[in-house]
């Protein structure tokens, strides 16, 4: 019975070219905008962007900067899965920015103030994200709180609470945190040769080989596991859940627990690097978690797609910063990644386009006579839904 | 000037890997009611649509009067004066009988309502016809009769001449079925043309002139109702001899298996309880039937029954075990349901037909180990499932069950419910909207699963399904149950006057 599809019928091929298209739509602004601002620079500045540690000429610096990105990828991917993950199961995780913050407070104030070791800051990280998750997904389950309105005024408060509590691990002179490498040596990532491969990075850890891992862990979970069966047959259809004796609301709480512990886990994956310090006085909550939405679509709504999207968009955002400031203002790096990144969030729409057009292509060849059609059955839900 | 007032010419109208609509051809003559026949999916639905100018078809003429016209959106539609009675009423609840029927061509003076003269013509209307409504009540209030009557006026109010009514006897009771077949008579015999889309055949039969019929996308033929019988046109619109009366031995009843004991059910739409102490048996070996015009309670009690909605007083006994508390899980080790909203409940559309088949049981050990699914044996299982119970889909057990006809979405659910072998199965308007020869399938699976000693608790608003399975019959209204008749002793219209309120006697306990 089982006919050849064409490859652009293939639902995971028409996720990579809905995939490809935003992008290009996503850079033809950037550039657009690059264009308006200054004609000048416009095509190198894109290309600048799109090169990234490429903009080095050498194969040494090159690798070091990839090697950097890739350390920035690992958080994004880990906040694009958390995303991901609770998006299976219908509900829109954008708190995973809260959680990140969570797990990022935690974390290091364990490995700067109590001189924990790193495994047991990761897994205080995963705690404290799981912990965030779990007051949205309570809310969520027991009180019918939009997810999206607690998890949003979570992030803020996650956000002061981490600045006063790190404020105590802090430098004298700065508002950021003290160095990982100089106050605990032990709470610093394990890197298990990786920088090697990266001229030396000494940020290249174990955090990114994890996060990949952990991205088909999710996969697996979903897809294959008895656990997964159940929270997609929420996410796509919460009665018929219940109808199969499914436990509602225990499967919520528990979705945004697991969302939460992976973007806690996220942050932990880029501080417990020595990459970079938290800055006790930022009044914004970082970009990762919302980035990791753009990195979720962009990704096709598959985390094993969601591992080449996180890698794309922080790529852009790392390219962005080469952009020469003599031309463009120092901001304009940001506002073209944001641009591009804004575009990834329309996969879906493209990708609604794109089987649409293939429909319509189908029809017009009319071939397959079989006449049993399926709107019969569609218009008696809509009559049904409408029926009170 | 043309004989016909609608004439749909040769419509072809395609969706991918479909045809809907094949070389259709209709002819709606002026002041006949012509009645539109077809199994569910027959295409029935598109060909409205394409008339009503929702679809575009690829081929075919259609024809106004004996001018050719083109309809591309509803407004088109109703420009030509074509209106259609919606099987479920399009009204704004909270608005009167009057404001529903002007909503849209609202006469308006100076910005401000104008609302004396759209009285006084729905008033005209309304006495012309024999369409009682009462124009300032509110649709909240108001029988489903009236609403329909209210739909009505609404097409007549805008001069409507083609008249489409949309399955609309599913709502109504016997009383208020009688009076609807009589106002269409006085709107055919006032000129207006009539399109009347069913697949009940003893109303067909009634009302209709002539009669159209599809199936599977093809236009089988069109016949003199005068000149045919119920038993032709079964079988021109299922293609085969069909049973239209299910066949069944003596019921023999033994144990009791489940006792409900003055149960009340909260009810979501409003503050008192849906169901107000409702007390009755159901044994092995027979089919107990819940009669009643839908919002009766009888959703709500299937849902305390079955665990989708907690029990606030009374009792629940299955097979001598108190289940008052217990989760729907535990239930249903024992208990079979066959929802009422296959979408709702049912299914998981999005999910493939086998993953579907084990929603009652892929936490088992023959489907799950070590937490991991056990894809060969869900498949394997959902095959097994697919041939024993002639369940149809494009690719098997790996169709999202959303692209599969409502008829075989029911076949499917009844196969992985009637598989669990249960000792009660309930089982709500199993048939709806389906087709005789589906119908006449799932009424044999019943009746074969009640002779093997399984308790059925069946719940339909259709009157002959009631009166041709059940073999006892208990009527709910208002929350209570009102009457317990036997079928082989009861007629339709006793029925009737229990489910409208008119007739009631104490029952239960």
């Amino acid at each position: 019975m089982r006919q050849k599809k064409s490859i652009l019928g293939n639902d995971g091929f028409q996720s990579v070219l809905a995939a490809l298209l935003c992008i290009m739509v996503g850079l033809l602004i950037g550039f657009l905008v690059l264009l308006a601002i200054n004609p000048a620079g416009a095509v190198n500045g894109i290309i600048t962007i799109l090169k990234n540690f490429w903009n080095y000429p050498s194969h040494a610096a090159a690798m070091k900067y990839l090697g950097n990105t890739l350390v920035k990828t690992a958080p994004l991917l880990m906040c694009a899965l958390s995303i991901n993950f609770c998006y299976k199961v219908g509900l829109f995780n954008i708190g995973a920015a809260g959680q990140y913050v969570a797990g990022a407070g935690l974390c290091l104030y364990a490995a700067l103030a109590w001189k924990l070791p790193w495994f047991v800051c990761l897994i205080l990280a995963l705690v404290a994200g799981a912990v965030f998750g779990t007051i949205v997904g309570f809310l969520k389950a027991y009180a019918n709180v939009n997810e999206v309105i607690s998890g949003i005024m979570l992030n803020w408060i996650g956000l002061y609470l981490v600045n006063m509590a790190l404020s105590n691990v802090k430098e004298q002179a700065s508002p950021y945190t003290l160095k990982l490498a100089s106050t605990n040596p032990a709470a610093v990532l394990p890197t298990m040769g990786l920088p090697a491969l990266f001229s030396k990075n000494k940020y290249v850890t174990i955090a990114i080989p994890l996060a990949i891992l952990i991205a088909v862990a999710v996969w697996i979970v979903l897809n294959k596991t008895k656990f997964g069966y159940e929270l997609r047959a929420t996410g796509f259809n919460k009665e018929a859940a219940r109808y199969a004796g499914m436990n509602e609301k225990r499967n919520i709480i528990l979705t945004l627990m697991i969302g939460g512990a992976l973007a806690g886990l996220g942050a932990a994956f880029l501080y417990l690097t020595g990459f970079e310090e938290w800055s006790c006085t930022q009044s914004s909550v970082p970009g990762m978690g919302f980035n990791g939405i753009a990195a979720t679509f962009l990704g096709g709504l598959n985390p094993i797609g969601t591992i080449f999207s996180s890698y794309f968009i922080q790529h852009i955002t790392s390219g962005g910063s080469y952009l020469d400031k003599a031309i463009y203002p120092s901001q304009i790096s940001d506002l073209i990644s944001a641009i591009i990144i804004y575009l990834c969030g329309f996969v879906l729409f493209f990708k609604f386009t794109l089987n649409k057009r293939l429909a319509a292509a189908a029809d017009k060849n009319g071939q397959n006579a079989n006449a049993v059609p399926e709107d019969a059955g569609k218009t008696e839900t809509g009559k049904g839904g409408e029926k009170k | 000037m043309s004989e016909y007032a609608i004439e749909m010419l040769h419509i072809t109208k395609r969706f991918p890997g479909i045809i809907a609509n094949d070389d259709v051809t209709i002819q709606l003559r002026k002041g006949e009611i012509h009645a539109l026949l077809g199994e569910n999916g027959a295409g029935k639905s598109t060909l409205m649509s394409v008339l009503f100018g929702l679809y575009q078809a690829e081929e075919g003429t259609i024809k106004k009067d004996g001018k050719e016209v083109k309809i591309t959106n509803p407004n088109d539609a109703n420009d030509l004066g074509i209106g259609m009675v919606h099987q479920h009423f399009k009204l704004v609840q909270c608005f009167s009988v009057l404001d529903n029927i002007i909503l849209g061509v609202e006469t308006t003076k100076n910005g401000l309502l104008q609302k004396d003269e759209a009285r006084k013509k729905v008033m005209a209307l309304s006495e012309k016809y024999g369409l009682a409504v009462d124009p300032d009540a509110l649709i909240e209030n108001i029988t489903v009769g009236m609403q329909q009557r209210t739909e009505i006026l609404k097409m007549l109010y805008r001069d409507n001449e083609v008249l489409i009514f949309d399955e609309p006897t599913a709502v109504l009771t016997p009383q208020e079925i009688g009076e609807l077949m009589q106002i269409m008579r006085n709107l055919a015999a006032e000129g207006k043309s009539i399109l009347f889309i069913s697949h009940k055949l003893n109303e067909i039969m009634e009302v209709a002139d002539r009669c159209s019929v599809l199936r599977r996308g093809k236009y089988i033929g069109t016949v003199d109702i005068k000149s045919t019988t119920q038993e032709e046109l079964s079988r021109m619109m299922v293609g085969r001899d069909v049973q239209l009366v299910a066949t069944k031995g003596e019921a023999k009843p033994g144990k009791v298996v489940l006792d409900v004991k003055g149960i009340h059910v909260a009810s979501k739409a409003h503050h008192n309880d849906a169901v107000k102490g409702v007390s009755f048996q159901v044994r092995e070996g027979e089919i107990v039937c819940i009669a009643g015009i839908d919002g009766n309670g009888q959703t709500e009690l299937v849902y305390g029954i079955t665990g989708l909605e907690p029990i606030t007083h009374g009792s629940l006994i299955l097979d001598g075990k108190d289940i008052t508390k217990a989760s729907i899980r535990e239930r249903s080790q024992t208990m079979s349901h066959i929802p009422e909203d296959r979408h709702k409940h049912g299914l998981v559309l999005d999910y493939p037909l086998d993953y579907n088949m084990v929603l009652q049981r892929y936490w088992q050990p023959d489907f799950v180990s070590g937490g991991f699914l056990r894809a060969g044996s869900i498949r394997e299982y959902s095959d097994r499932l697919i041939n024993e119970y002639d369940v149809r889909s494009g690719q098997g057990s790996i169709t999202i069950a959303r692209s599969m006809s409502g008829g075989n979405q029911q076949k499917a659910i009844i196969a992985r419910e009637l598989d669990k072998d249960p000792r009660l199965l309930v089982a709500v308007q199993p048939t709806r909207g389906l087709d005789v020869g589906a119908i006449e399938f799932i009424h044999r699976q019943l009746i074969s699963y009640r002779d093997k000693g399984c308790a059925v608790l069946l719940v339909s608003l259709e009157l002959e399904e009631v009166m041709n399975v059940s073999d006892r019959i208990l009527v709910m209204y208002e929350g209570e149950i009102v009457g317990e008749l036997d079928p082989k002793k009861t007629t339709t219209e006793e029925l009737g006057l229990y489910m409208a309120g008119a007739k009631r006697e104490k029952v239960g306990v």
